[in-house]
């Protein structure tokens, strides 16, 4: 347990200490919402209609920006060597590293996705919901993200290749998470899709390691 | 000063495949408490997949490595420290903390080995609190072989150590080694340059195919 918390805390630090990434996300997520309205027009029923996808389909490709440092710098530096040597086992690591991603990009993109609510027409009352809706979904976003990282560990420009492989994984989270936040806005009573998208992001943080953990070991060799 | 050591290492008939091609065969040895074993051969004849092997981070192609000794159940991986030639420091974490975090990661639950006296081995304590991104090559290495004294572990893997160390360092560390020796511990070491320690085992590694394949 120790190890784990230690193992969170060092990669939560190090993606302060060396910045860069929390900030293009942030800065991606905000410009891609921004430029929507000029593509769809400034109808704002529809805006307010389109509002859960584009928010959901921006945050899921702003996630996927830092997506390649989850394992990459620790691999490049042999700290992952290490790693592999300590008392977790690997699929341990490997939900270790993609909690510090949830927590340092996943939820700083969620509390962002209200502001950029507001720029889509987005009914104000139903924010609460939009946030919630957002940290409960986005767990599976991190943790589905590691098994792109570390399939694609030692190749260069893994970024791309990552999104190819996740973003078609991210389909259910999507789904859900969309017509949670839809539901909302019409049925604020219904709350059965909030709970699969918890069922969705609990099993991706039990499943996820272990897939990622396998991919790992095969990039040793 | 640390609690001694009583695991013991044994490969038997160990094999390694790199790329489709076998690196080495039918390798085996013992090692007891205190022993050490000086791997050497030419480039490229496995000496680096050997301490992998042994680390648990390359699949044996043949052949078992086992360490008897430990506690049931603790997997040969944790009884071992492997310094190769990535130094796993973090360039934007002071020194202490690069050593803290791999102390706190790598003891787990358990307790034992001590960061501030660790930093004084190789007198990184005056420049403790500075980024490791500022240390040159040398201090680095010195970082990374600082593991080895923050958290107890038997059997210490060091493959090319001396590498970028000055002269009165590589002395230190040889020290270390034979200190980590009288303690009952384990020394694997991979070096060209002598070290001056007198290995008990010697293991020299060779090109298999050689007489097969014309060299090109």
């Amino acid at each position: 347990m120790k190890a784990v918390l230690a193992l969170v805390r060092r990669d939560i630090a190090l993606s302060f200490r060396e910045g860069g990434a929390i900030g293009v996300a942030l800065g991606f997520y905000l410009v891609v919402v921004a430029i929507a309205p000029f593509g769809l027009g400034p109808d704002l029923n529809l805006l307010a209609r389109v509002a859960p996808g584009l928010l959901w389909i921006a945050l899921l490709l702003a996630a996927l920006l830092s997506a390649d440092r989850i394992f990459h710098n620790d691999y490049e530096d042999g700290s992952l060597d290490v790693l592999a040597m300590g008392p977790l086992p690997l699929a341990g690591v490997a939900a270790s590293k993609s909690l510090a991603h949830w927590v340092t990009t996943c939820v700083p993109l969620a509390l962002l996705a209200p502001v950029l609510g507001l720029l889509l027409n987005f009914p104000i009352h139903t924010i609460p919901l939009l946030v919630l809706a957002m940290l409960a979904g986005t767990p599976a976003v991190s943790f589905i993200a590691g098994i792109g990282a570390s399939l694609t560990l030692g190749l260069r420009r893994s970024g791309l290749l990552i999104a190819l492989l996740v973003l078609p994984l991210y389909v259910p989270v999507l789904i859900f998470g969309v017509s949670t936040i839809s539901a909302a806005v019409t049925d604020p009573v219904r709350l059965g899709r909030r709970f699969m998208l918890c069922a969705i992001s609990l099993a991706s943080m039990v499943l996820a390691p272990l897939a990622a953990a396998a991919a790992l070991r095969t990039g040793f060799r | 000063m640390n609690t001694p050591f009583t695991v013991t290492l044994e490969a038997r008939g160990v094999a390694c495949d790199r790329g489709g091609r076998r690196l080495f065969e039918d390798l085996s040895f013992a090692l007891a408490p205190g022993e050490a074993l000086l791997v050497q051969g030419p480039n490229g004849t496995g000496k680096t997949s050997l301490m992998r092997q042994i680390a648990g981070l390359l699949p044996l192609a043949a052949g078992e490595i086992s360490a008897k000794g430990a506690e049931a159940g603790t997997p040969t991986a944790e009884l071992c420290h492997y310094v190769g030639h990535l130094n796993g420091v973090k360039t934007s974490l002071s020194v202490r903390e690069n050593l803290t975090f791999w102390a706190d990661y790598l003891r787990g639950d358990a307790t034992g080995g001590d960061v501030n006296a660790a930093l004084g081995v190789f007198g990184l304590a005056p420049i403790a609190d500075i980024a490791a991104g500022l240390l040159s090559a040398g201090q680095k290495r010195k970082l990374a072989l600082l593991r080895l004294f923050a958290c107890p572990r038997p059997i210490w893997l060091l493959d090319e150590p001396s590498v970028s160390l000055d002269v009165a360092s590589v002395e230190r560390l040889r020290q270390a080694i034979t200190g980590h020796r009288e303690a009952g511990g384990i020394a694997i070491v991979s070096t060209h340059v002598p070290l001056g320690e007198a290995f008990t085992h010697t293991l020299d590694l060779h090109a298999l195919d050689m007489a097969e394949e014309p060299a090109p």
